[in-house]
């Protein structure tokens, strides 16, 4: 695959290490010379020094035939122009931002960016994990936007211990995929399986039906 | 009609004394309380230190209330980005972007923005001024 990554800061240059090593044909684009200069030394040919959110600049580096441009500066609003510039101007299939302003996700998604990845929420996924409190966790959206799989622990002394999964009346194209019991382990459940105390389930399910998902899996309804 | 100004430059200062004196309710946004100095001492708006990047700037300038959200911020991404939040998430009625890349203006004004490229404006004022 031919992936075009914007910003050559840490992020950027450990991402491209990885894609490179995996046989990929990465394009890094950078503003600032000496950075290049050390990116080139460190990565070899693969930087081309310019501002990614620039037409002319994506022009030249072919963006017109790239798979896949990851915007990774450490600006939200950049990598945003990067990304719809890509999108509007190139076609370019798959779109991917860095955002550290969580806020932005509803907004970049709106405009088109195919994924967003947060370092403040995944931080945040990972503080609510560890929290007695019994959260939803968001573990993955799909590509289309709506829906999303989900993560709730059934907490001690629920009311929904006990209870068949085929007994519960789930909202409409929500699913429960996977359970990880505490003493069994990963399997995956049939309408007879019976929730157990400390049951990590796995569901699918939309952001609107989200809250109702989370209320009847960890029985507080 | 209630006017919210994102970035307190020349441009964004003498916009918001225009608005302002001609009866509309402005409120200006700018992240460095420095800035204001350029308002025009008649000015009698809200002026208001915030990140127009930011919800709770946003809805503390009123957002959910205002007829026309203008930026006249320095960064092109910035003007967009805040733009775009104004236009897709408060459903804010007029939104107006300065955006000096006139490639990038372009762009924008095709996806539905409602832009002012000064680059364009003023080179094609000084073509017109030399050629007649």
């Amino acid at each position: 695959m031919y992936i075009i990554v914007v910003g050559g800061g840490e992020v950027g240059y450990h991402l491209s290490k990885i894609l490179l090593n995996e046989g990929h044909e990465v394009l890094i684009l950078e503003q600032d010379a000496t950075r290049c200069e050390r990116l080139t030394e460190e990565l070899g040919a693969v930087v081309y020094r310019g501002d990614g959110c620039e037409a002319a600049t994506l022009e030249s580096v072919g963006t017109g035939r790239a798979d896949m441009l990851v915007a990774v500066t450490d600006g939200d609003e950049d990598n945003l122009v990067a990304c719809q510039v890509a999108k509007h101007k190139f076609n370019v299939p798959r779109t991917i931002a860095r955002i550290t302003n969580p806020g932005n996700e509803t907004i970049f998604s709106i405009l088109g960016v195919d994924a967003t990845v947060s370092s403040t929420n995944l931080i945040l996924a990972h503080i609510e994990q560890q929290l007695p409190s019994h959260p939803l966790i968001p573990l993955l959206k799909f590509r289309s936007g709506t829906l999303e799989v989900v993560e709730v622990r059934v907490p001690q002394g629920s009311k929904v211990v006990g209870k068949k999964i085929g007994d519960f009346r789930m909202p409409k194209g929500s699913a429960v995929l996977l359970v990880v019991g505490k003493e069994k382990g990963p399997f995956i459940p049939t309408n007879d399986t019976v929730i157990e105390e400390e049951d990590e389930v796995v569901a699918i399910t939309s952001a609107e039906n989200e809250e109702i998902m989370r209320a009847m899996l960890t029985g507080e309804q | 009609m209630k006017v919210i100004i994102m970035g307190c430059g020349r441009v964004g200062a003498a916009l918001a004394g225009m608005l302002d004196s001609n009866g509309h309710k402005v409120t200006i946004l700018d992240i460095e309380p420095y800035s204001f100095r350029k308002l025009p001492a008649t000015f009698n708006g809200v002026a208001m230190v915030g990140n127009g990047l930011e919800e709770e700037s946003l809805k503390k300038a009123g957002i959910e209330e205002a007829d026309v959200f203008v930026t006249t911020t320095q960064g092109d991404n910035r003007n967009v980005l805040a733009c775009q939040i104004a236009k897709h998430i408060y459903h804010v009625p007029k939104v107006v972007s300065r955006i000096y890349d006139p490639i990038r203006e372009e762009m924008y004004r095709n996806l539905g923005l409602d832009t002012v490229s000064p680059t364009k404006v003023v080179a094609e004022l000084l073509q017109d001024r030399i050629e007649g």
